[in-house]
């Protein structure tokens, strides 16, 4: 059976550099920082980071309370993600409901607030009298799909893969698949995460967040800089519309760019290590998925999130594939760690990087670290020519992913 | 607690958990049809009463009755009534 191409046509961005594509964009190629010092952290007894990236200027009132009241903060940011894709990919609206769009959105967890918030008043006398409806539909691991599919009134396939911070690269790639296999014309796929104090500490814990930093927020993350010290923890979400080629050309869509290949991989050596050769693998993968070369590859785009350990290991992963040809970087200096997120926040940059057809630097990279040498780590935005992307994320639990991007010229 | 302030209370828990216009909430509306709630919204009704008025009301068969807000300020005022 012939596998249809697959195309992005629409893109949806709620992030801690604005709520849409255009102004995560300006941001980007303009190096600001999505990145502040977040007051509440304060008061969290043993807690060290003082850091955030959230989303700022978002009106949830804007979705009627009938939705709203089964959405936590990272649905309400998957719902309006969802709906610009939507928006911009011009997608009908008599095709919501015919079968043929599907939902693969995922999240870390479900929402640590609204456990948080339930447990706080389920311990005052272990009552679970004033419990609410709306609770497990917050705190249920498919919230952001499910919210998302029942709002939009979408009524092809829902899933919702969880693999934290790899959780949205997965979902992109399997959309990619399921498109490709004919099982559904378009998928809304991506991921959505909210910021919640047990998030920093999970990495607090293990020396992966960084404190160096604390009174300068804008100087953190440092993604392969000598004076990294750890991530920086966000929220947000990004959606991408997914079509096959033949859907998105019969209705005369905009192709924005190509799905040209995925690759997920286990890495068994730790749960919460990476391994270089794990790394390695996965790309290469992806690169066969997608047929083509290591020599074809024009930017990778990160995962690297400021820590010492993963950034070594990226940096290490990336040589020993594309030596110091390929120009490397990452994102997460402006965005910090949008977590389920990050993996279609960065999509999206890197398909404005195709489209602007610029490579933008990694924000906060000064000194390049010797243990992250020998690859193209380039210090300056600048013009490129770009045909093909390789976009990377590593995840706890030891979930590797990679998408590889094609560039797309609308007729 | 005079009559009108049990209704008060009723009106203003109803109006925040549901975001309702105040002015929509005339005795005669349909909790359904005029106030748009559904089958969710009436079990946080529950709650939200009683919370509001610390009773316990939903094993109440009377509750099932319930259609318009003039019927959920009869039920709660005879509750208060055989609480006070």
């Amino acid at each position: 059976m012939p596998l249809a191409s697959v195309v992005v046509t629409g893109i949806g961005i709620i992030s801690p550099l604005g709520n849409s594509l255009q102004e995560l964009m300006e941001g980007l190629r303009g190096g600001h920082s999505g990145v502040r010092i977040i007051p509440s952290l304060e008061k969290i007894g043993g807690l060290r980071p003082r850091l955030g990236a959230v989303v700022t200027g978002v009106d949830e009132k804007e979705i009627p309370r009938k939705f709203r009241r089964s959405m936590s903060a990272m649905s309400v940011f998957a719902y309006l993600a969802s709906q610009q894709a939507l928006k911009m990919a011009d997608y009908p609206e008599g095709q919501l409901g015919s079968g043929a769009l599907g939902v693969i959105i995922g999240s870390t967890l479900g929402s640590t607030t609204t456990s948080e918030n339930f447990f706080k008043d389920f311990f005052l006398d272990y009552s679970l009298e004033r419990m609410k409806t709306g609770l497990f539909f917050q705190m249920m691991g498919h919230s952001c799909a499910a919210n998302v599919a029942q709002s939009l009134g979408i009524t092809g396939r829902v899933l919702a893969p969880s693999a934290a911070c790899a959780t949205s690269c997965q979902a992109v790639g399997y959309a990619y698949e399921q498109i490709a296999l004919g099982r559904q014309e378009a998928i809304l796929c991506g991921g959505a995460d909210e910021f919640h104090p047990l998030t920093v500490a999970t990495f607090d814990i293990m020396h992966a967040a960084s404190t160096a930093f604390n009174l300068q927020p804008d100087a953190a993350p440092r993604p392969f800089d000598k004076r990294r010290d750890g991530m920086v923890c966000g929220e947000g979400s990004g959606i991408l519309l997914l079509e096959s080629k033949a859907s998105a050309r019969k209705r005369g869509a905009r192709i924005l760019a190509e799905v040209a290949g995925f690759a997920t991989t286990s890495d068994t050596s730790s749960i919460a290590n990476p391994d270089v050769g794990a790394m390695v693998t996965c790309m290469r993968l992806a690169m066969e998925d997608a047929g083509c070369s290591v020599e074809e590859i024009d930017y990778v785009n990160a995962h690297a999130t400021g820590t010492v350990q993963g950034d070594n290991a990226e940096a290490e992963a990336i040589r020993q594939l594309f030596g110091d040809r390929v120009p490397v970087s990452s994102l997460k200096g402006h965005l910090g760690h949008t977590m389920a997120a990050s993996g279609t926040i960065e999509l999206a940059g890197s398909i404005g990087m195709l489209q602007h057809q610029e490579l933008i630097a990694t924000r906060n990279l000064e000194r390049i670290d010797e243990n992250c040498a020998g690859i193209n780590c380039f210090q300056r935005t600048h013009a490129q020519p770009l045909k093909i992307v390789l976009k990377n994320n590593f995840a706890l639990g030891g979930i590797n992913s990679t998408i590889i991007l094609r560039g797309y010229q609308n007729d | 607690m005079t009559e009108q302030e049990v209704m008060e209370l009723i009106d203003s828990s109803l109006a925040e958990e549901f975001e309702l216009e105040r002015a929509e909430m005339i005795p005669e509306a349909n909790l359904y049809e005029d106030l748009g709630l559904d089958s969710l919204d009436t079990v946080d009704m529950v709650i939200v009463l009683e919370g509001a008025f610390n009773f316990k009301i939903r094993e109440e068969e009377a509750i099932r009755e319930i259609r318009t807000l003039g019927d959920i300020h009869r039920f709660v005022l005879s509750k208060v009534k055989q609480h006070s």
